[in-house]
């Protein structure tokens, strides 16, 4: 009995060893040279992890984004520019790589669409309103309403001076 | 002015139109930036014999089949029959390229699931696969006569494609 204790305690034990192993394995990206730390993280931060493809390069503890971090660190290491460490990327994963889709012929829907869509809006609200008011009902009273309405008016300022002394 | 009732009818259609297509594509299949473009040249050790080296390049004349895989991936086992199957055929050579493996994994998959291979690279650390593009094993290339890419599947090979994609494809490119 005491044997099967301390024998399941010690495989826990041995579990929560690798898991604890296993998750330093993953928070080694501080190297040495905190320059190329530092323009690491902004070249990857731009960057989509194709594996898990809601994070970012930078954050994505993927095997891949691990090994492409290490990539891009020898690339800035090499002396290359942000632009061609860009390039490398989208030479081999494509566009999709990148956060921010580049601005050429199949992508101008989604660049310029948004703002077509919101001037076609505005023009049409304007268009709508315009109708609007030359179909409302003519507003231009006749002299007898004006006369009425003086009338009144008399009678309301007369009362309220009255009212008051 | 009957002609305008129609307007949010043409508008919901088109945007039914939009909606259709963007939900019948794959969002984890990405097209491939290297189709049509050479093969990236590498040079890594054999699987069966790690002091012979296979390059690319003495693969021109004819078209072959790049197939990632590893040992560890499930997907891999999953198509792996499909691959045999296709090695039987003899259409093309099936060359493999074992991703981020252990050698002796590697050897007891095919020992255990038959290899259908002509033979199998040795990308230990995955640099080759970058140059690849590999984002998930396993992954197909199809490889022209001049060592042009002209197709890449992402995910394990079903006999469907086999039929209706790359048998075809490979008897075009012969």
């Amino acid at each position: 009995m005491l044997r099967k204790v301390l024998l399941s305690t010690s495989l826990i034990f041995a579990l929560v060893g690798s898991i604890n192993l296993s998750a330093a394995k993953d928070a080694v990206p501080l190297a040495d040279d905190p320059v190329t730390e530092q323009r690491l993280i902004v070249i990857s931060e731009e960057m989509r992890c194709l594996v898990c493809q809601n994070e970012s390069l930078a954050g994505s503890r993927s095997d891949l984004a691990n090994d492409l971090r290490q990539e891009i660190r020898i690339l800035i290491k090499a002396g290359k520019t942000d632009e061609q460490i860009r390039s490398f990327m989208v030479e081999r994963y494509g566009d999709f790589v990148l956060y921010r889709p580049p601005v050429k012929p199949i992508t101008w829907l989604l660049w310029i669409g948004p703002f077509v869509i919101l001037l076609a809006g505005i023009i049409g609200l304007l268009v709508y309103l315009r109708r609007r008011n030359l179909s409302a009902p003519s507003t231009v009273l006749s002299k007898e309403d004006n006369a009425r309405i003086d009338a009144l008016l008399k009678d309301a300022k007369a009362n309220s001076t009255e009212n008051i002394s | 002015m009957k002609a305008k009732f129609l307007i949010p009818l043409v508008l919901f259609v088109i945007l039914v139109g939009f909606l259709a297509v963007g939900l019948s594509r794959d969002p984890q299949e990405l097209p491939s930036p290297l189709i049509g473009k050479q093969a990236p040249a590498f040079k890594l050790p054999q699987l069966n014999d790690p002091t012979k080296t296979f390059s690319p390049e003495s693969m021109k004349g004819k078209p072959w089949i790049l197939n990632v895989w590893a040992s560890w991936c499930v997907a891999c086992r999953e198509e792996h029959p499909v691959l045999v199957e296709l090695g039987k055929l003899q259409v093309a050579p099936i060359i493999g390229l074992d991703y981020k493996d252990k050698r002796e994994d590697a050897l007891a998959m095919l020992e255990r699931q038959g290899n259908p291979y002509l033979l199998s690279a040795v990308d230990a650390n995955g640099r080759v696969g970058i140059d690849y593009g590999v984002y998930g094993v396993p992954e197909t290339y199809v490889i022209d006569k001049a060592g042009v890419i002209r197709l890449k599947h992402i995910g394990p090979i079903t006999m469907e494609l086999l039929n209706k994609k790359i048998i075809p494809l490979l008897g075009q490119l012969q």
